[in-house]
């Protein structure tokens, strides 16, 4: 018998005469708040910024402009679907790693984002690029529109690709493993700014 | 337990971690008698305490969701046998191959095996209870393949040639300048003025790590949920060091144990909200990956999950101890339990410690062990724990199975005999007031052989001078 047969025939085994109840789901699926909505936002800036995340608000016509500004000490990379994009900016067109780490910050858009945890989620789509892109360099800058950003994490999921490779990203890098002390900033981006795009541009840039 | 499941074989002895080699109560002793280690464990426990307790408050259905994850897991565990074959035909229709191992022994040598036909010797490890648990990095050293742990706390582990004391933190019985003097020791090339702020500290690995990350060509990962719909595999994690493992080298071999696996996508939306704020007090942790077998073009292009049973399915053949499958390995019953705050992880003597491991531990390898009773039942770890598994009372089940000591067990048959009639019962009552004659002050400090096993750890109070009933017929 091979192991996959033997481990099932145990497993049918153990299961004789056992039934399990139905799920309860009685917690909250939807939010409050509708996608993009103002009390919203500042609860998902609120989340960003206490895990050390920095979050720069602005307009559709003012977002060029705020990129410029961000990154303009920086070499900076582009996915090559980027609907954002800084003077100067490589496109990665297949970059080794070597090349990657040798750049100063990456600049993407998301797939959606989670207010109540603070969270921004990349499905490598077109403006979000490969995984390696949003990994190596140390600085990530990520472009999220205010109708991105949902209420709950379940609204989250239900907005996602599961058959997409998918990265939840909730602050930069951090590690509690030093007497369960938070510090920010080990393997993976030590600086996450997130761009924040809404029509009124009405929120307060924070850090 | 073991006549009724005979044939349900259990983790062997003799591979991996879950065989301590010393009781409980001795290693227990001298962990006591290590006031560093008492001090450390003591500040760590108590900060994610407070952390946990602070996000689990922000959630007005905190309670509903521990509900949906505890029915989650037991309708998961009734329909394993046909989630594991869902999950293997999805992750194989894109692309990645399934492997399953029996037990520990087969596990690491499939592994092993997979290693060796890439052509390296060496790999890098994001954080795995699984691997941990069956003795992979042993069973890679054998094979003459290095493999790099890159979580900052199980790094600490393997430079300081120790072994892991906790599920989510194995270096939590270390502090800051120990942490220091072991990368000073140990870590080539480290900046020799390190201090012992976390801050260098992470920076110091992020450092030692980069290069290996860039360029090797083999990572090995657990899994915290594998979706049976979809064939979607999930790591949570804070560093980065897994998305580094995950994304960068040419081949991922992945070890799952069975029970991991999650019926749909829309399930996850309950974990994801359960073990973050358990495990490390986070409203979210920084980084989860999600993967679908292989994605051209992005990421590992070739892909093995390994499937472990590994005595999980002794275990799901008790019906009063299946639920230990539910864990979710958040160590939130770690840090709340009393017991485990003062003897930290390795007086367990397994990669699972506290109340958790308690009740794991022994159904996992089936062997007698004083572990069920390294609990005071206080039911704090019921209260935290995220799937609502019911620690306490499978405690009690457990030491029900284990062998007690002859004194104890002809004890216990003169009390049952004793109580069986009224007037044995009478007349015991009046002989237990002898006990009024060894007493001091109302304590009984100090009773003969074989009865001092119990006055040892504890004083008796004296009995009264009158019992209930003869104040109840003199009233």
């Amino acid at each position: 018998m091979s192991a996959r047969d033997d481990i099932l025939a145990r497993i049918h085994a153990a299961n004789t005469g056992i039934a399990a109840p139905p799920v309860p789901r009685d917690y909250r699926r939807t939010g409050t708040h509708a996608p993009g909505d103002a009390e919203l936002l500042e609860l998902f800036t609120d989340r960003l910024v206490d895990y050390k995340a920095t979050v720069v608000p602005c307009t559709p016509a003012t977002l060029a402009a705020t990129l410029a500004d961000i990154c303009r000490d920086w070499t900076v990379v582009v996915p090559a679907g980027s609907a954002s994009s800084v003077p100067g900016a490589v496109v990665d067109d297949g970059l080794s790693y070597a090349q990657l780490d040798a750049l100063d910050a990456v600049l993407t858009g998301c797939a959606a984002a989670c207010a109540e945890t603070g969270t921004i989620a990349l499905d490598a789509g077109p403006d979000q690029g490969r995984r390696a892109v949003t990994l190596i360099p140390d600085r990530h800058i990520c472009v999220v529109r205010a109708d991105q950003v949902v209420h709950t994490v379940p609204e989250l999921l239900a907005r996602l690709d599961p058959t997409r490779p998918l990265t939840f990203i909730s602050g930069p890098s951090a590690t509690s493993d030093i007497e369960l002390h938070r510090v920010e900033g080990v393997h993976g981006p030590r600086t996450l700014i997130v761009v924040l795009v809404t029509l009124s541009g009405g929120l307060r840039r924070r850090a | 337990m073991s006549q009724t499941f005979l044939g349900m074989p259990h983790a062997p002895a003799g591979v991996g971690h879950l065989h301590g080699d010393r009781p409980f109560p001795d290693a227990a002793r001298d962990a006591l008698a290590n006031t560093q280690l008492r001090r450390n464990l003591g500040h760590a426990t108590a900060t994610i305490r407070a952390k946990r307790a602070s996000v689990v408050g922000e959630l007005d259905d905190w309670e509903e969701l521990r509900l949906a994850g505890e029915a989650l897991k037991a309708y998961t565990m009734a329909h394993l046998d046909r989630l594991l074959p869902q999950l293997e035909a999805a992750v194989t229709a894109r692309g990645g191959v399934v492997h399953w191992a029996r037990d520990a022994t087969e596990a690491n040598q499939i592994v092993v095996d997979l290693v060796r036909a890439t052509g390296t010797d060496e790999v890098v490890k994001v954080k795995s209870m699984a691997t941990a648990e069956i003795g992979l990095n042993e069973a890679l050293a054998a094979a003459g393949i290095a493999a790099v742990e890159t979580d900052l706390a199980e790094l600490i582990v393997q430079l300081g040639h120790d072994e892991p004391s906790h599920i989510l933190v194995p270096a939590i019985h270390r502090n800051r300048a120990e942490i220091r003097e072991i990368f000073l020791r140990e870590m080539p090339g480290v900046d020799p003025e390190l201090t012992d702020e976390p801050r260098r500290l992470a920076m110091a690995a992020r450092a030692h790590l980069r290069a290996k990350f860039l360029t090797t060509k083999v990572a090995i990962s657990g899994a915290n949920f594998g979706i049976a719909e979809t064939g979607t595999i999930t790591v949570v994690e804070s560093e980065g060091n897994g998305r580094m493992c995950l994304t960068l080298p040419d081949t991922l071999i992945t070890v799952m144990g069975i029970e991991k696996v999650v019926p749909t996508w829309t399930d996850l939306e309950v974990f994801l909200q359960l073990l973050p704020r358990s495990s490390t007090g986070e409203r979210m942790n920084p980084y989860t990956s999600t993967w679908t077998g292989v994605t051209p073009g992005d990421g590992p292009q070739t892909f093995h999950l390994v499937l472990v049973d590994n005595g999980r399915t002794a275990v799901l053949a008790d019906p009063a101890g299946r639920s230990a499958l539910h864990c979710i390995r958040c160590s939130a019953c770690l840090n709340v339990c009393p017991v485990y705050e003062r003897a930290g992880g390795h007086a367990y003597g397994s990669v699972y410690p506290g109340p958790i491991g308690a009740v794991l531990t022994p159904q996992l390898t089936g062997a007698a062990t004083s572990l069920p009773y390294a609990s005071s039942l206080c039911g704090a770890c019921f209260d935290a724990c995220p799937v609502r598994i019911d620690i306490p009372s499978m405690l009690v089940h457990l030491r029900s199975t284990q062998p007690h000591p002859a004194t104890e067990r002809a004890a216990f048959e003169a009390v049952a005999w004793t109580m069986a009639s009224a007037g044995r019962f009478r007349l015991g009552e009046r002989l237990l007031r002898l006990g009024r004659l060894i007493a001091r002050r109302g304590r009984i400090r100090r009773l003969p052989p074989p009865l001092s096993a119990w006055t040892d750890t504890r004083d008796l109070p004296a009995p009264p001078q009158q019992t209930f009933r003869d104040w109840w017929s003199a009233r």
